[in-house]
């Protein structure tokens, strides 16, 4: 593999990650993230998504209009979606009740529409689809380290299971209610962010 | 009238587009860093909902839920679309927002230049698909619930509290962050990171609202 496909694959894991760099796809990683099986489920639907809306458009990007280019992407991924929810909706209903609209709302989530503008708009269909499996997996862990951290410390659980052991509560632990609010998110984000341009000293803004 | 009135006043401080369900969180982040651009994308975002929700709320009412194609005979009473509602979603909003970018062009282009890119980007902003897609669950709902939408008036006093929630957001955070340029921030905070600390912050204290009944 060469170097170029590596960067496309790898990159978007840490230096060029998706939510804590490009700050891409924010609504659903915060409102998703109270549990991990719904984040998981979301990560892993996210990268689906990515990778084929990549492929698709890389493979037609010489016969899309210039001045249309924006409404044929968001045909394509509006109707990749609409198979994955419907999917879902079929085999896994408990979560698609969960996820509510954040799966619908992929659509205009802004990791697709900017990693088709930005890489399979000029780029051959293997290197978008390794581009899209990158950025998917790169906001999926970002997704997967959010929910750990919020369903650890907010209910206790992970997965649903209990983890923090019955004698803990009785020696008088509580769950922190305030993991389960959303805006508790952002600042696990911003915590997230801080440590990872504390590593990567060449990300701090001036 | 009260419930629609209700409906108005809860989707601009409880059901709030960035606080409460962080819907266009990205052009929020990346339009706030001075008040004026930040009016003008409210504005724009404001009337786009005030269009397209109201607009997929007769489709979906009238074309998309099991049954709603009743109107134009027996045979095709007992169709489910609803399969099709992403799709048709988007491409209203996609045509609205350039309708819309046609319309300001010619009757004000003063308004035009100084809205640029952002005003052709509100057809990929999370929070029109949202409330479109929220607008849709809300139809289910029993009407004794305050957040069901009952008729055509709740949907255009949902969309334009939608919209002035998010403006009221959006330009609260930017008067912020035009005052945090002057503060002492750890330097791999700078940014970003503040940024999202002070929405958590400003999220919680809109949280207040949750409780109210009106």
């Amino acid at each position: 593999m060469n170097e170029e496909l590596k960067n496309a694959l790898l990159g978007p894991l840490s230096k060029n990650n998706p939510v804590v760099v490009q700050v891409l796809g924010i609504c659903s990683s915060l409102a998703v993230t109270a549990q991990l099986k719904p984040a998981i489920v979301m990560g892993l639907s996210v990268t689906i998504i990515v990778a084929m809306s990549n492929v698709v458009i890389s493979l037609i990007r010489n016969t899309i209009p210039n001045s249309v280019r924006i409404i044929v992407q968001l045909v394509v991924v509006a109707a990749l979606v609409t198979v994955v929810s419907e999917f879902l909706k079929a085999f896994s209903y408990d979560i698609s009740v969960q996820l509510s609209v954040y799966i619908g709302l992929i659509i205009t989530n802004c990791i697709l529409m900017g990693r088709l503008e930005a890489f399979a708009m000029g780029n051959k269909p293997w290197a978008s689809f390794l581009d899209g499996i990158g950025n998917g997996i790169g906001y999926a862990i970002m997704l997967i380290i959010i929910a750990f951290i919020r369903e650890l410390f907010g209910s206790g659980t992970l997965f649903g299971l209990r983890v923090i052991p019955q004698s803990f509560y009785e020696a008088g632990y509580v769950n922190n209610g305030m993991m389960m609010m959303p805006s508790m998110a952002l600042i696990i984000v911003a915590c997230i962010i801080w440590v990872h341009r504390s590593i990567n000293k060449d990300l701090q803004e001036q | 009238m009260d419930h629609a009135f209700s409906l108005f006043l809860r989707s601009i401080f409880v059901d709030n587009m960035i606080f409460a369900t962080f819907l266009g969180m990205c052009s929020y982040l990346a339009v706030s860093k001075n008040v004026k651009t930040s009016v003008g994308l409210g504005v724009a975002v404001t009337f786009v909902l005030l269009i397209t929700v109201p607009v997929n709320y007769l489709l979906e009412t009238k074309v998309l839920r099991a049954g709603a194609l009743a109107w134009m005979g027996e045979s095709f009473a007992d169709l489910d679309l609803s399969y099709l509602s992403f799709i048709l979603y988007i491409a209203v909003i996609a045509a609205i927002t350039q309708l819309v970018e046609m319309v300001v062009e010619k009757f004000s282009p003063s308004l035009y230049a100084s809205l640029g890119i952002f005003l052709p980007l509100i057809a990929v902003n999370c929070a029109i698909m949202g409330a479109a897609l929220f607008m849709q669950q809300r139809i289910g709902l029993e009407p004794t619930d305050p957040k069901a939408v009952t008729s055509f008036v709740d949907v255009v006093l949902y969309a334009l509290g939608s919209g002035l929630g998010w403006m009221l957001a959006i330009v609260g955070f930017a008067a912020v962050r035009e005052k945090m340029e002057y503060s002492q921030i750890p330097a791999p905070l700078k940014g970003l990171g503040i940024a999202f600390i002070t929405v958590g912050l400003m999220a919680l204290a809109f949280q207040c609202f949750s409780g109210l009944k009106i």
